[in-house]
């Protein structure tokens, strides 16, 4: 298991990754990716167990479905670093015969991903048949999923919440990003949510909250936290705040960059506050 | 060429619950989901015998497409279970994105099909469902005849690896095919053998086809039906042989004609053969309430519509 300063070492790539990515193709989503890199990391090189290769079933490690699929940079980043294809393909990023789509897809075989997202409010339904499928294998494996806060208006989330809850799908963790910023403003301007981790308990599910997603000591232990809580009867749900453009200062604190890429002076004033640390793709 | 007869009303609905009975002993990575319509379904024996297989995800269908997807990560093979208008219209985003385009083997299987749903109304009666599923890429697309072909058509499809979505219904209709008969995917069924038109027909019309071709023969007109059960993928082929002998087409299909089988077969002419076609199909329109004959008889979905129609096609070839 890698230690924390390797994790942290990761962290900054991967934001490398995340801007050059996007540059590269002047689109994409880097503000949500930079917001969710920490718990990106920390989920797949400390928490989950994870076979080595790749099959779609899954049998015998813990599975992760992501269902705010903008933030694919961060999701194939990761992936990348992991093993699961060359980290040289993220070069492909959005190009014409690419397996690394805008958004994430099983369509063009790309290791790592098991479900197509993107149009929103989907991948909490498609993680509890997940984990209904692993109950019925006896496989004791978790599945992990992570949802944008905007995504949450999505009226899906709310029946597959209920049932989560009334089926006691507890070999699941839900983890919502809570930056507070979605395409046309903040949350509240656009539809409030209230309550998010209130509206989980009254559900049914155990919520437990981690203050700041970008430290990742805390998304570690929040992490770990939440596995204690599975195989009690209740599906488990991290409400994580995060700041959106995590890491580069002038992405910070505004709704901006949900969708939009840097220039190329931009472009540099980013990586330099990201020194390059486990080396470029 | 065997002659058909009914061997007493069933309803297409409970040929699929009986094939899901019999799914349920046999094949032990086949699990059911339903929304709350479980008696209409037929799939209690299923649920007696499976109860652990059974996911009763309450009036949410969004979600049970959703769990469908995510079951197949594991290698079980769900079949969800709802109104035909609750498993298509009400989540074709789910099913295009977490089913289609995730190369999914979901079974959607969808009863109350169609006009003669009856009472119930417009609402509840979807006459564009065959439209939206064909034009996914990669979904089959399945509307069996008969109690018997649905029941074959049932099992079929836990043979058959990627999404489908089988259509059937909810009245008592005609049981004519063979019990226990071989259900091949995509493989037309040619009923009656003709010279000077061929009809061909889905679902609850082929009885009706069958019943016209009579009726037209003591007219001395030799109709040859066939039997498409498969709308996606299509037996370009078996169409394509029969118009090249007859050179007059009739298809019929309870559903709109813009999007239906019809239209699916059109194209196959316009492509090889261009032939006079006429169509036996709702025309555009919403449905209502009625008896299921009264509907098929005022919206011109029976044996007398198919019977007009082979004459009108007629004068054109």
């Amino acid at each position: 298991m890698p230690n924390t300063q390797e994790l942290e070492d990761l962290v900054i790539q991967v934001r490398r990754d995340i801007l050059r990515m996007v540059h590269k193709v002047n689109s994409g989503h880097p503000g949500g990716s930079l917001g969710c890199t920490e718990f990106f990391v920390a989920l797949y090189n400390e928490i989950m167990e994870l076979k080595d290769g790749f099959d779609m079933d899954g049998n015998g490690e813990d599975l992760f479905f992501l269902s705010n699929g903008h933030i694919s940079p961060v999701f194939y980043s990761v992936l990348a670093r992991r093993g699961y294809f060359p980290i040289d393909e993220l070069n492909t990023f959005r190009l014409i015969d690419s397996r690394l789509q805008g958004h994430p897809t099983t369509h063009e075989g790309l290791p790592g991903v098991r479900i197509a997202s993107g149009s929103l409010g989907q991948g909490m339904s498609v993680a509890v048949g997940a984990a209904l499928a692993k109950k019925l294998n006896g496989d004791n494996h978790l599945v992990y999923s992570l949802h944008g806060d905007g995504e949450l208006q999505e009226g899906q989330n709310w029946e597959a919440i209920m049932y989560a809850a009334g089926n006691k799908v507890d070999n699941y963790i839900a983890t919502v990003d809570l930056n507070g910023q979605q395409i046309d403003g903040s949350t509240d301007d656009v539809l409030p949510l209230g309550d998010v981790a209130e509206k989980f308990r009254v559900f049914g599910w155990d919520v437990l909250e981690i203050e700041n997603g970008n430290d990742l000591d805390q998304v570690i232990a929040g992490l770990n936290e939440a596995k204690s809580r599975t195989g009690k009867g209740k599906p488990v749900c991290i409400i994580m705040t995060t700041m959106m453009g995590n890491g580069v200062d002038f992405m910070m604190h505004t709704h901006a960059w949900h969708g939009k890429a840097p220039s190329d002076e931009q472009l540099e004033t980013a990586l330099a506050q990201n020194p390059e640390t486990l080396g470029d793709y | 060429m065997t002659k058909y007869t009914d061997q007493g009303k069933q309803d297409t609905r409970s040929g699929f619950g009986a094939g899901m009975t019999e799914l349920g002993r046999t094949n032990p990575n086949v699990v059911a989901l339903c929304a709350d319509l479980v008696g209409s379904l037929k799939i209690q024996t299923f649920i007696d015998e499976n109860p652990k297989r059974f996911f009763q995800v309450g009036i949410a269908e969004a979600n049970m497409m959703g769990i469908a997807a995510g079951l197949t990560i594991g290698g079980k093979i769900p079949f969800t279970g709802t109104f035909a208008n609750f498993s298509t219209g009400r989540v074709y985003d789910q099913i295009r994105q977490s089913i289609a385009y995730s190369d999914k083997n979901v079974k959607i299987c969808a009863s109350h099909a169609g006009i003669t749903l009856g009472e119930d109304g417009a609402t509840h009666q979807i006459l564009e469902d065959i439209g939206l599923m064909k034009m996914l890429p990669g979904m089959t697309v399945i509307n069996p005849c008969d109690f018997n072909q649905t029941k074959a058509a049932t099992l079929a499809i836990a043979e058959h690896h990627g999404p489908v979505y089988l259509r059937f219904g909810r009245p008592k209709v005609a049981n004519f095919t063979p019990v226990d008969q071989k259900f091949e995917i995509g493989k037309a069924l040619m009923l009656s053998e003709g010279t000077d038109v061929t009809i061909i027909a889905t679902g609850h019309l082929v009885w009706e086809s069958l019943i016209a071709a009579e009726k037209l023969e003591t007219q001395g007109i030799s109709a040859e039906v066939i039997n498409i059960h498969t709308i996606k993928p299509l037996d370009d082929e078996a169409i394509l042989a029969s118009v090249k002998k007859t050179g007059c087409v009739v298809t019929a299909e309870e559903h709109n004609y813009l999007g239906g089988l019809g239209e699916s077969v059109s194209r196959v002419l316009a492509s090889h053969h261009p032939t006079p076609q006429e169509f036996v199909a709702t025309q555009d329109t919403f449905g209502e309430s009625g008896t299921p004959e009264q509907l098929m008889q005022k919206y011109g979905l029976n044996n007398k519509a198919i019977e007009k129609a082979v004459l009108k096609v007629l004068k054109r070839k």
